[in-house]
């Protein structure tokens, strides 16, 4: 599989703590056989909720709507191990996440699905948060290899375990490659596992 | 030095070390449900792979599933539901995967169908497309939900690609008091440790209150280990895990047992293991508890306030702030009393028999407050067809409750039961997330079944205890 390092692209400010997968998309959109289709429907209740009121989700602000690079708060993608959460991002168009922190399923969906969800400190997503409200088409870059965010002059440094960042530099996001290459090893595992007899 | 369930589990479960440096984990059971499965199955018929261990996989049908005949005869009204439930169906047969089907009254919530089938079993790794499935941590497995993609590993290889967990074990001291159960002690630590208190780490639930606990007691606190952070929750195999399991269909039979009860205590985390985090709740003062907001932390005692929104500061303000603009209560003042439209006694957090019952026990000789509509759904057939035998329909019938048939309900509502416009549940289940009950401005208020019962009763939250015989 590829290698996952530049993420270029404007941003899209999704402000907020605990912003949950119902939220990103909500439980009655699950209902399909595929994943296409579900950017169409990312925030679908939140941008109601907001259009309600008068307000505009940055998700249907047209002012983001080429955006690549999602910037939030703390504990992003919490609730749901549904990966059509994370697939209705990539599906918006979605590369590359930068928050304060995360769900772990959640980031681990999306190491799955070749998006690189990145940390960083509360004053420097609230800055980045800015920046992008202050400059919403101009383009942010993000690096896997570095660990950096270039926004305007300015390069930022981001958190990025060793782990995912190896993953995504040499491909093996893509899990499946690398179980398969130890197929006789599972095998052997299994005979010696006591309960493998136990199931008639 | 002595290790964990945890660390024992890991360590026999590894293949091997990956080069991205996480572990190769084998799966010994792998539980599948009609959302989180279909991309799956497609995926491997795109790359043309097989399923490795068919024998090694369950499924049923419990999300999508009406609760109500005739809505539930096939095929379903709704285009889709019956697309989802034919795929999973197709996909099961096809690749020689047994189905716990409503067609053999097998079918149910799948995390209630694995235990009560015998197939969740100790010592193993359990994985399923369901943020829920750390239930089967209750029995003394590794059971933790998985992503779509991950679904497609555990069909083609059997194996996951995984990362150690940090451990915390959680010690509930001293006695539960009548009227307080399982849901409220997984409220209580929920609430003490905050909705990501548990992320990175396995959580251990131990001490004089689990012991006493019954297997689904168990299950419940199990259950909700994801709604504090904690992707793996499990419970010590003991006398009552080996008793429950006896002569389910797929539990070891007599000839297997002495060898498996064996093993299972084998695995049990050993008295000198070390944790990284050790926390203590004594349980002697607990009441039951309800939730107020939109998180399952934000959590009170029932006769506790809502907390004050200066008492926070920064981010998590603007949490309460925000639960408040949504739930509509004023800051400060008390849950009891609070009207409700909706009782909801099911899921695969509280929809067994015991949870049933001890809703059956509250609401017996009463009414169903004429403004509450309550739903009694069990979380499985073979439960609904036990509480039929125990008479427990006609208790909830002649109160003027619904009794429905199995399925994941008004849980999370992608089947015909939904909240409708702002109705306030009062729910058994584990999630009180905006929208969660099918209606964007549906409010829910997190609750034991007991407690549940006891709201219908009165029409607004109120306290089990007065009911109790
Ligand atoms: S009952 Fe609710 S939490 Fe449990 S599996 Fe069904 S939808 Fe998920």
């Amino acid at each position: 599989m590829n290698s996952i390092d530049i993420v270029k692209g404007s941003g899209v400010p999704v402000r907020g703590n605990d912003i949950d997968t119902d939220r990103i998309i909500p439980a009655r959109f699950l209902k399909c056989v595929t994943f296409e289709g579900l950017g169409a429907n990312a925030f679908a209740d939140d941008i109601a909720g907001l259009a309600a009121q008068g307000k505009v989700h940055p998700f249907r602000d047209p002012a983001y709507k080429n955006g690549s690079i999602l910037v939030s708060n703390q504990n992003f993608g919490c609730g749901s191990s549904r990966e059509h959460a994370p697939q209705a991002l990539k599906r918006w168009g979605i590369r590359a996440i930068i928050a304060e922190s995360y769900s772990e399923i959640f980031f681990g969906n999306c190491v799955a699905i070749g998006v690189p969800c990145y940390k960083v400190s509360h004053e420097v997503a609230d800055k980045i948060l800015a920046w992008i409200e202050a400059h919403p088409s101009e383009e942010l870059v993000t690096s896997t290899e570095s660990r950096t965010l270039k926004m305007g002059d300015e390069t930022i440094e981001l958190t990025l375990a060793d782990g995912p960042r190896g993953q995504f530099l040499d491909g093996s996001w893509h899990a499946r490659s690398a179980l398969m290459a130890n197929a006789d090893k599972v095998q052997e595992l299994a005979a010696k596992l006591p309960y493998m007899q136990f199931l008639k | 030095m002595g290790k964990s369930l945890y660390q024992k589990i890991f360590e026999s479960h590894t293949v091997a070390k990956l080069p991205s440096g996480q572990y190769q984990l084998f799966i010994g059971l792998h539980l599948c449900h009609e959302v989180t499965s279909p991309q799956a199955f497609a995926q491997l018929r795109e790359e043309g792979q097989k399923v490795l261990f068919p024998e090694r996989t369950f499924a049923t049908v419990d999300h999508i599933i009406p609760t109500t005949f005739p809505e539930r005869n096939r095929p379903l009204k709704d285009g889709i539901s019956e697309e989802m439930f034919s795929h999973i169906e197709n996909n099961t047969k096809n690749n020689g995967i047994k189905f716990f089907g409503p067609a053999t009254a097998e079918q149910g919530v799948i995390h209630i169908v694995g235990p009560e089938e015998g197939v969740t079993q100790p010592g193993m790794t359990i994985a399923c497309g369901d943020s829920h499935t750390a239930t089967h941590g209750a029995f003394g497995a590794i059971a933790f939900g998985i992503g779509t993609s991950q679904v497609a590993d555990v069909l083609a290889t059997q194996t996951l690609a995984m990362s150690p967990l940090k451990t915390r074990r959680i010690k509930f001291t001293g006695k539960l008091k009548p009227g307080v159960t399982a849901k409220d002690v997984a409220l209580a630590y929920i609430a003490k440790l905050g909705v990501n208190g548990g992320v990175g780490y396995a959580y251990e639930f131990a001490g004089p209150v689990i012991e006493e606990m019954g297997m689904e007691g168990r299950m419940t606190v199990c259950n909700m280990a994801i709604e504090g952070g904690a992707r793996v929750g499990y419970c010590n195999p003991d006398e009552k895990t080996f008793e429950y399991l006896k002569g389910r269909p797929y539990a070891p039979k007599a000839d297997k047992w002495d060898e498996a009860v064996a093993y299972w205590k084998s695995v049990a985390t050993d008295a000198d293991a070390q944790f990284d985090d050790e926390v203590e709740i004594n349980c002697d003062n607990l009441e039951p508890m309800v939730t107020w907001g939109i998180t399952p932390a934000q959590a009170i005692p029932l006769n506790g306030n809502m907390p004050k929104i200066d008492e926070f500061e920064g981010s998590e303000k603007k949490v309460i702030s925000e639960a408040y603009e949504y739930m509509g209560w004023e800051e400060g003042s008390k849950m009891i009393g609070r009207p409700i439209d909706i009782a909801f006694v099911g899921s695969c957090t509280n929809g067994r028999l015991s949870d049933l019952q001890a809703a059956a026990e509250i609401i017996k000789g009463h009414k169903v407050a004429p403004t509450v509509k309550m739903w009694v759904v069990p979380g499985s057939m073979k439960i609904k067809v036990e509480a039929e035998a125990l008479g427990l329909d006609k208790i909830f019938k002649e109160a003027g409750a619904e009794w429905r048939e199995a399925g994941c309900s008004l849980c999370l509502a992608m089947n015909p039961d939904k909240l409708k416009g702002r109705q306030v549940s009062a729910s058994s289940s584990n999630r009180n997330f905006k929208g969660r009950q099918g209606s964007p401005t549906g409010r829910t208020i997190l609750m034991s079944p007991a407690m549940v019962a006891a709201a219908a009763i009165e029409g607004c939250v109120t306290d089990v205890r007065k009911y109790i015989k």
